[in-house]
């Protein structure tokens, strides 16, 4: 259907509708987040042991992703500007920076998990691998949507069609690294 | 409103009425509010009928054991596990959800609040159709080796993460990913009336003018989508205790089965508000229009709710009573539990209020709300008892349980069904319902559903304990005066079901034959009752401006008892 519904021009909270809903869908995300850390947290305070477990992770190279992810998001917040600005190109271009910080995050994430599991500390060795493979995971899963949808939009953004949807993804973005910086101590630093 | 705006897609009515649709486009793969509503109200319904299908089957069973179950079979001590599970789940999340929250909201909100669709009509779509797959997947589980999952709708651990314990090493799965990708159909459902109901409003309808269904839908949803976050969570570690040798739930290997008990039921309770507030909202719809009566204390209503949603979040383990919780913590959970009560409480008043000096019409929408009223306030009332923990601990898992929540969930789940469904059947279909069949169906319903369930809280009282399969095995559940009562609920059941053809009849009676319906036959004030019935694509030629709050009726110095909102004064 080629016509547009009036109703998804409206605006009558004063927000554009897109960023509302990307508003409603972090506020779901972080009960799912919320729920899974605080069942880590609640298991964590219960099991001293599992601080030998824990000494097993690679802090480094934790730090490392840290900083590449949070990086990434000056790169999405100067997409965001040039989007304002509506310099397409110049959005796009952010927006790759971004795409190419997630995608490291991702190789390197994988390169540890493959060390990690070569050592057997896989998903089911203890209930603290499980919590780290579980949580890690379905953060990894958002980068990956992220940076897919991020694609799409530097594609669309770089012919100056779309451009708000730059904040959007965006804001999603900053959402998927405040998540890690709750992962990276909990997961690495506390031993 | 800085939003970029694509050029040509300015005019919504260029593709009026000149484009004949085909079945697929239009029945199918519509993006139009309207039928997605109707495809979630059909699927909820067909799902009804499957779920009273196994009611029926393990009803037979209970009161003639070992019976050969005419349609069904035999029923074997596995599949009558799996049959009481399925009869669960699905009633609550593939009958309950489906019909109160997605089809009303989605036929609703737009048309409540003067916009021709959804702020988002393809996910609205995608929504379903996930929806759909989840009704698939579940129902394939039943023909899977093993069969389908037994454990329990709560399918708490060790009995959902360990096959040697279930035997249904592909049934827990499936149900886990069916329960797992509803959720993800309702997430993007409820994120779509949240942002349709904040920014699609009518030119002129403030907070105050939307009307109380349309606000409980929305409320519902944010409690959904804040709820079941921790069960989705949750979820993703039942699925990996089944499949990857995961030890979450596992006591042996260093994890915790009380931890799914807190994710579900952290969801699991507000769940019952999600259900509840749409019922309660079609129930204030329905009422001031045969009362002819302003709503009683809309404000008041609405920061009832707000309290609440709030509260509902603080009650949940009170259905871990018994679960090895800290009696002090257990003291707690009863006083938030208490509490709760008391809003809804107050709900009931404000409706009995707003009958109070109305000049009522016992139609047949009428009957179904005044019902749902009457019987979950019986469903409330009870519900104190047990979330007292000292009570509790003597009526846990006994059919009191059973009979409680079936009170709460029956009027949410059929009786608002079909209050909603009678008093919108002439916008959905152009075509009036036979009000005598209606009445026939009414009564025929309510009655033999009392004659099911208070039995059972007798039975529960003297110690009937749920989940068991053939009473006969346990001489203290087998006097004759208690099989004698299990007859009788079935024969109840029996009767309810047959009083379902009535409706079905009346449905394809009125469809074909039933007078034509004008714009606006209940004299009502929202919006949807503005447009034509059935409302075109669009909604409305063109779309209306709001002038005034929802319930204004019977205004004096006035000529006609109502007022509708798009009306200039």
């Amino acid at each position: 259907m080629s016509a547009t519904p009036i109703a998804t021009t409206r605006s009558s909270a004063g927000m554009p509708t897109g960023l509302l809903a990307v508003w409603w869908v972090i506020a779901s995300e972080i009960v799912i987040f919320g729920g899974l850390l605080a069942s880590y947290i609640m298991h964590r305070l219960a099991h001293d042991a599992w601080s030998a477990h824990a000494a097993n992770t690679n802090t480094w190279i934790g730090a490392f992703n840290t900083l590449v992810l949070l990086s990434s998001s000056l790169a999405a917040v100067l997409g965001h500007k040039a989007a304002e600005e509506g310099d397409g190109a110049k959005a796009a271009r952010q927006l790759w920076y971004t795409f190419a910080g997630g995608a490291t995050f991702l190789v390197v994430k994988g390169f540890e998990w493959a060390m990690e599991i070569s050592h057997g500390y896989t998903i089911s060795a203890n209930t603290f691998w499980s919590f780290y493979y579980t949580a890690a995971g379905l953060h990894a899963t958002h980068v990956l949507a992220g940076i897919i949808i991020m694609a799409v939009v530097a594609r669309k953004a770089a012919r100056n069609v779309d451009l708000h949807h730059v904040e959007l993804i965006g804001v999603y973005w900053h959402f998927v690294d405040v998540v890690w910086i709750f992962l990276f101590p909990l997961l690495y630093i506390a031993k | 409103m800085a939003e970029a705006v694509p050029a040509g897609s300015q005019d919504p009515h260029g593709g009026h009425g000149h484009h004949e649709q085909s079945f697929w486009s239009k029945y199918v793969f519509s993006t139009d509010h309207k039928m997605i509503a109707m495809q979630y109200m059909f699927t909820g319904m067909a799902m009804g009928m499957i779920g009273a299908f196994m009611a029926y089957a393990f009803r037979m069973q209970l009161a003639f054991p070992g019976m050969e179950v005419p349609l069904y079979g035999l029923v074997s001590p596995a599949n009558y596990n799996s049959l009481v599970t399925n009869h669960g789940t699905i009633m609550i999340f593939w009958v309950a959800m489906p019909v109160l929250l997605a089809g009303f909201g989605n036929f609703l909100i737009p048309l409540m609040i003067g916009c021709d669709d959804m702020v988002f009509p393809r996910i609205n779509r995608l929504s379903y159709q996930i929806f759909l797959l989840s009704a698939i997947v579940l129902l394939a589980s039943f023909f899977v080796p093993g069969g389908a999952f037994g454990g329990a709708w709560t399918a708490y651990p060790p009995l959902s993460s360990e096959a040697q314990y279930s035997l249904t090493p592909m049934g827990s799965s499936f149900w886990v990913v069916a329960v797992a990708l509803e959720f993800v159909a309702f997430l993007m459902g409820g994120i779509n009336f949240v942002t349709t109901a904040m920014n699609s409003r009518a030119p002129g309808m403030k907070m105050y003018d939307i009307p109380i269904v349309v606000w409980m839908i929305v409320i519902a949803s944010i409690l959904f989508m804040a709820s079941v976050g921790p069960l989705i969570a949750g979820a993703i570690m039942l699925f990996f205790d089944q499949n990857l040798g995961t030890a979450f739930y596992d006591p042996s290997r260093g994890g915790d089965p009380i931890l799914w008990q807190h994710l579900f039921w952290f969801f699991g309770h507000p769940e019952v508000y999600v259900v509840l507030l749409p019922a309660l909202g079609v129930t204030a719809e329905i009422i001031p229009v045969f009362a002819r009566k302003k709503f009683f204390a809309y404000k008041t209503v609405l920061y009832t709710v707000f309290a609440t949603g709030v509260l509902s979040f603080t009650v949940w383990a009170h259905h871990q009573f018994i679960a090895g919780i800290d009696p002090r913590m257990a003291n707690i959970f009863t006083v938030t539990t208490l509490l709760i009560s008391v809003p809804i409480a107050e709900m009931c008043f404000v409706y009995i209020a707003t009958l109070w000096g109305g000049s009522i019409t016992l139609s047949t929408p009428m009957l179904w709300a005044l019902a749902f009223v009457a019987e979950f306030l019986i469903g409330g009332v009870t519900g104190i008892f047990l979330g007292a923990s000292g009570a509790d601990i003597y009526m846990h898992d006994t059919y009191f349980v059973l009979a409680h929540f079936h009170y709460t969930f029956y009027p949410i789940a059929i009786v608002g069904t079909f209050a909603g469904f009678t008093f919108w059947f002439p916008k959905m279909f152009g075509r009036m319902m036979d009000d005598r069949l209606g009445k026939i169906h009414f009564w025929g319903s309510i009655i033999p559903f009392n004659c099911i369930f208070i039995p059972l809280f007798v039975l529960g009282m003297a110690g009937q304990h749920r989940r068991i399969f053939d009473f006969n095995a346990y001489p203290d559940l087998a006097l004759p005066w208690m099989q004698h009562t299990r007859e009788f609920v079935t024969i109840a059941l029996l009767v309810m079901l047959a009083f379902q053809l009535v409706f079905f009849y009346n449905v394809w009676k009125s469809l074909r034959k039933g007078e034509k319906a004008s714009k606006n036959p209940w004299k009502s004030n929202t919006l949807e009752w503005t447009t034509e019935s059935p409302p075109g694509h669009g909604n409305w030629a063109e779309l209306p401006t709001v002038y005034r709050g929802p319930y204004e009726y019977s205004v004096p110095d006035r000529e006609e008892d109502y007022w509708p909102q798009n009306q200039p004064s």
